[in-house]
């Protein structure tokens, strides 16, 4: 073992970090806003709505990520005639593809609440914008925290995908570090231990969140 | 058939040589997800099992086996077992390593992917016995059945049950992850896709079969699993979809 190899090269692993995070943190707004409005699809009586909601959601979940990155470099030059930074390219595929994650979250979190506060919403005269916004939602937020937050977590995880693309985030650098300084064990264990840290932080937070939502259950 | 500037040419799915290598790509990420699933199913029942004994010792094995694979990318996990692995064994098995296993990315990607997955079924494992309610036990053993014929004849066909829909969606992520393997160089469908378009530059048809092949596989295994589902249903047990 050699911890040396670690601390001569910390400063350039860090860094990628931070463009980690920044992933991270950037698709997870985008997927909730994407998976917000595609679950309301998914709950919406018409058909021109549910339908093509439900064809997207199932669409990306057959796929596996790495594909959905690849789709867009190989289509975006066909679109838009040059090629895409590698950095948009990989927050596009996120955002796509964990949208129908997300979607179903929400919708089950939309779902778990009972009908009785729609009937009453609507009898108190409000309109079916009003009645989700103000009712449905902020209660279906509540109930759907702990499933986010461990949304989160694979997020998190799933930035390493980036890897494919060349974008230089954590994990690139640490393989770019261990081409140069053949040091597979230490520079993996590292690796592999920062994102446990980060990950198992975010799991036993959702656990606190699920538990304390049980308790708090009417 | 132009699309923008672009031209369409699907023969790179079947013209030769590049019609071999895509049906050769399909074969590997069948094989390697069904070989990595059948040692998912085998260790994650076991984890699932420790996590749920009454010996302290054994659910605390359970649950840290469960916490490293999970809270880390199943990416990590791929290299260490594909750059970092060999390197812990002794000398004289590495070089055997090299010299006579020629397709290691291979079976470092079967390793990894089969304990990643474990650690998923083993949580699903061990909710579907813990859903069991407890008067089944009771009314078991009450009827004068022994340990064993309790879980023989009245756990085990509940659990099973109750475990089919959780290991149909697992076994569709572990399909799916099979992908990553392509990373350390194992010629499945995507890399087979990635690897056609760097020859012909048709990287959309590449990527459509390839996407194809994904959907086709997921749709055939979700409609085998709800008629299974269908077929062993027990009246008045579980309402599924509700």
């Amino acid at each position: 073992m050699d911890m040396d190899v670690i601390a001569r090269n910390l400063h350039f692993m860090l860094g990628g970090l931070v463009l980690t995070f920044e992933l991270a943190i950037i698709t997870l707004a985008g997927g909730f806003l994407v998976g917000l409005i595609l679950a309301m699809g998914r709950l919406s009586s018409r058909a021109w709505l549910y339908y093509p909601a439900t064809c997207y959601v199932h669409f990306f979940r057959g796929l596996p990520l790495i594909l959905v990155i690849f789709w867009l470099y190989f289509l975006s030059p066909v679109v838009t005639g040059r090629s895409l930074e590698a950095f948009y390219a990989a927050i596009i595929a996120f955002v796509v593809f964990e949208g129908a994650y997300f979607a179903e979250i929400i919708r089950a979190g939309i779902q778990s609440i009972p009908k009785g506060q729609a009937m009453a919403a609507y009898s108190t005269g409000l309109t079916p914008f009003q009645c989700t916004r103000d009712v449905i939602l902020p209660q279906a937020l509540r109930n759907m925290t702990p499933a986010l937050v461990t949304q989160a977590v694979i997020i998190f995880q799933d930035t390493s995908l980036a890897y494919v693309i060349g974008l230089r985030e954590f994990l690139r650098r640490v393989n770019l570090v261990d081409a140069r300084e053949a040091r597979s064990v230490e520079l993996y264990l590292f690796a592999g231990l920062l994102y446990f840290t980060f990950c198992s932080a975010g799991s036993l937070l959702s656990q606190r969140l699920e538990n304390r939502r049980q308790r708090n259950r009417v | 058939m132009g699309f923008l500037n672009y031209t369409f040419d699907w023969s790179v799915l079947w013209r030769h040589p590049y019609g071999n290598m895509f049906i050769k790509g399909v074969v590997t990420t069948i094989h390697l997800s069904l070989l990595a699933w059948m040692i998912a199913v085998i260790v994650g029942i076991a984890i699932g099992i420790f996590r749920v004994l009454p010996i302290r010792s054994f659910r605390f094995a359970g649950s840290f086996y469960v916490q490293i694979f999970r809270n880390t990318p199943f990416l990590v996990q791929l290299f260490f077992w594909y750059f970092a692995a060999p390197l812990l064994l002794p000398e004289p098995a590495q070089e055997w390593l090299y010299d006579n296993v020629p397709n290691y990315a291979y079976w470092a990607g079967v390793a990894a992917l089969g304990t990643y997955t474990a650690s998923r079924v083993a949580e699903h494992f061990r909710s579907g016995l813990l859903a069991i309610p407890h008067d089944q036990y009771r009314a078991a053993y009450s009827t004068g059945l022994t340990t064993m014929q309790t879980y023989r004849y009245v756990i085990a066909p509940y659990a099973f049950r109750i475990i089919i829909p959780p290991f149909t969606t697992e076994f569709l992520t572990c399909f799916k992850n099979s992908s990553l393997a392509m990373t350390i160089g194992v010629m499945e469908v995507t890399h087979t896709a990635y690897y056609v378009d760097s020859f012909t530059s048709h990287g959309l048809e590449t990527t459509t079969a390839a996407s194809l092949v994904y959907l086709c596989i997921a749709l055939c295994v979700a409609l085998f699993m709800s008629f299974v589902e269908k077929r062993i249903y027990i009246p008045g047990m579980i309402a599924r979809g509700q």
